[in-house]
């Protein structure tokens, strides 16, 4: 490996956390701001023009807080708890393919960080690691409600997970590659988008994702009306920011990939159409991959302050009896239609 | 070659802080750890798809079910229940009966046995799918059966009985 490749790769993963992160801070505010155009008020608008530095401020107070760790709690893994759920949440976004090459004197640089051949599988891997953050916080503060918390977040992504990888398995089956890259380049186009061969997979695909990333209505975890706060009743200061922080990053990684496995990733309608350079269609393919992104985000919002929480046992009844099944069964679907297509319209 | 001494170094490290912690919980995580480094092992190999389905399922599903039964008995050092010093001898006896196996079946591999090496992409989704299908499918369908039957046993043996409730 030359120390080109090495610089390149370097920046591209600066720029990828420093954009994630921003956006988890800007997340914040575009949720305060969301609920309140929802229940007819302003949201915050006092720090700069239009709330802009609320998120500034929200975390240099995170940061002045009082550290409390409380006397009962298990020290080093109250520490560990929160290190691993920002870890976790920061390293899912390598292998999304954010554009397609850029072309910069003669040097095609790819806006992917990794392009391995097991892609879908590493961020399946990395979001099941993600859950020991929330189970390991929840069990070393030693507080009853944050051990409620964490063994409500552990049974619920497990039981999700499976209805997901299902959800995939079937896409799998259309797309013929695990590797991330390849997914979204046959996705070409507008009419190439995998929701159309795969709406329902899509459909339970998201209910997960809202699932794994806690998010109301599945976030039971941390359900206050009757947990306190679940999981980190006990955290204070930056650690209880840091938790908040991978909650929004997870949602902008699962809207990431919701947008890059179903509805083409950087791929926008009539692209090969429009006689511009390679590097201009990159561009305008970042560009229309955030659109979704943001799309997805304002989604995840949107169904927040829309939909109540879910009661625990519904929760499972849905993932289990509901989700699992109707996966199965689109699995079974995607695999007829397959055969079929294949022996009579080839 | 020197990651390879590295990793299993680590590995054996971690197995055996596995054993000889008091802490359940510790326990695990030395345990999650452990298969983290297996995983590389398997990276090492060039068998990515192992590496990561290890990873899926050990480190993300397995340990995650452990921790979720130890969290739920809450078990601590205080709470431990002592075995009875039969169990131990049993247990003893037990496991070196495993060591004489690994011993013997390793006395027969003699390093003058030429080492086949089969294709290196072998590890790849692709050619392991392959593999899998073409000519090990009844050994694979076997297993799933295995497993699926082992699955209703399960939840059999977890099901309470209609008439005594």
């Amino acid at each position: 490996m030359e120390g080109a490749f090495i610089l390149e790769k370097l920046i591209l993963v600066v720029i990828v956390f420093t954009v994630s992160l921003v956006i988890a801070m800007y997340s914040t505010l575009a949720e305060r701001k969301i609920a309140g155009f929802m229940q007819d008020r302003y949201g915050p608008n006092r720090a700069g023009f239009g709330g802009i530095l609320q998120p500034l401020c929200d975390g240099g107070k995170f940061f002045f807080k009082e550290e409390i760790i409380p006397a009962g709690a298990h020290r080093s893994l109250f520490i560990l708890g929160p290190t691993l759920a920002i870890i976790t949440a920061c390293i899912s976004s390598a292998v999304i393919p954010w554009g397609q090459t850029l072309d910069i004197n003669g040097r095609q640089i790819t806006l992917q960080v990794a392009d391995i051949n097991v892609g879908v599988l590493y961020i399946f891997g990395v979001v099941a690691l993600g859950v020991y953050g929330i189970m390991l916080g929840g069990w070393a503060s030693n507080n009853k409600f944050s051990l409620l918390g964490a063994i409500r977040a552990a049974s619920q992504s497990i039981s999700y997970e499976i209805g997901m990888g299902l959800s995939i398995i079937a896409l799998l089956m259309v797309t013929q590659t695990l590797s991330m890259g390849e997914i979204v380049a046959q996705q070409s186009g507008f009419v190439n988008w995998n929701i159309w061969v795969q709406p329902l997979g899509f459909l339970i695909f998201m209910t997960c994702a809202f699932a794994e990333c806690n998010r109301v209505p599945f976030d039971l975890p941390e359900c206050e009306t009757e947990l306190v706060g679940g999981y980190h009743t006990e955290y204070s200061s930056m650690k209880l920011g840091l938790y908040m922080f991978s909650e929004y990053i997870n949602m902008f990684v699962s809207s990431a990939l919701m947008a890059a496995l179903y509805f083409g990733g950087y791929n926008f309608p009539f692209m090969n159409d429009l006689g511009l350079s390679q590097n201009w269609i990159t561009i305008l393919g970042v560009i229309a991959f955030f659109i979704k992104i943001f799309g997805f985000i304002f989604f995840f919002m949107w169904i927040r302050w829309t939909l109540p929480r879910f009661r625990y046992d519904q929760l499972m009844n849905l993932g289990w009896k509901m989700l699992i099944p109707l996966a199965i069964a689109n699995i079974v679907l995607t695999g007829v239609i397959t055969i079929v297509k294949d022996t009579y319209f080839s | 070659m020197s990651i390879f001494y590295l990793v299993a170094f680590l590995a054996i490290i971690f197995a055996l802080m596995t054993i000889f912690t008091k802490n359940p919980v510790h326990s695990v995580l030395y345990l999650v750890v452990t298969f983290f480094t297996l995983t590389i092992h398997y990276i090492l190999l060039n068998a990515q798809f192992l590496a990561v389905v290890n990873f899926i399922v050990y480190m993300g599903a397995i340990m995650v079910l452990f921790l979720f039964v130890l969290m739920l008995l809450n078990l601590n050092e205080e709470s431990e229940p002592m075995k009875s010093n039969l169990v131990k001898i049993m247990g003893a006896v037990a496991g070196m009966c495993l060591i004489a196996t690994f011993l013997g079946a390793f006395k027969v591999i003699t390093p003058d046995n030429e080492m086949v090496v089969g294709n290196a992409e072998i590890g790849l989704v692709k050619n392991l799918g392959k593999v899998l299908f073409n000519e090990f499918l009844l050994p694979f369908e076997i297993s799933s059966i295995l497993l699926l039957t082992a699955m209703i046993g399960a939840v059999l043996l977890a099901k309470k009985d209609p008439k005594k409730v």
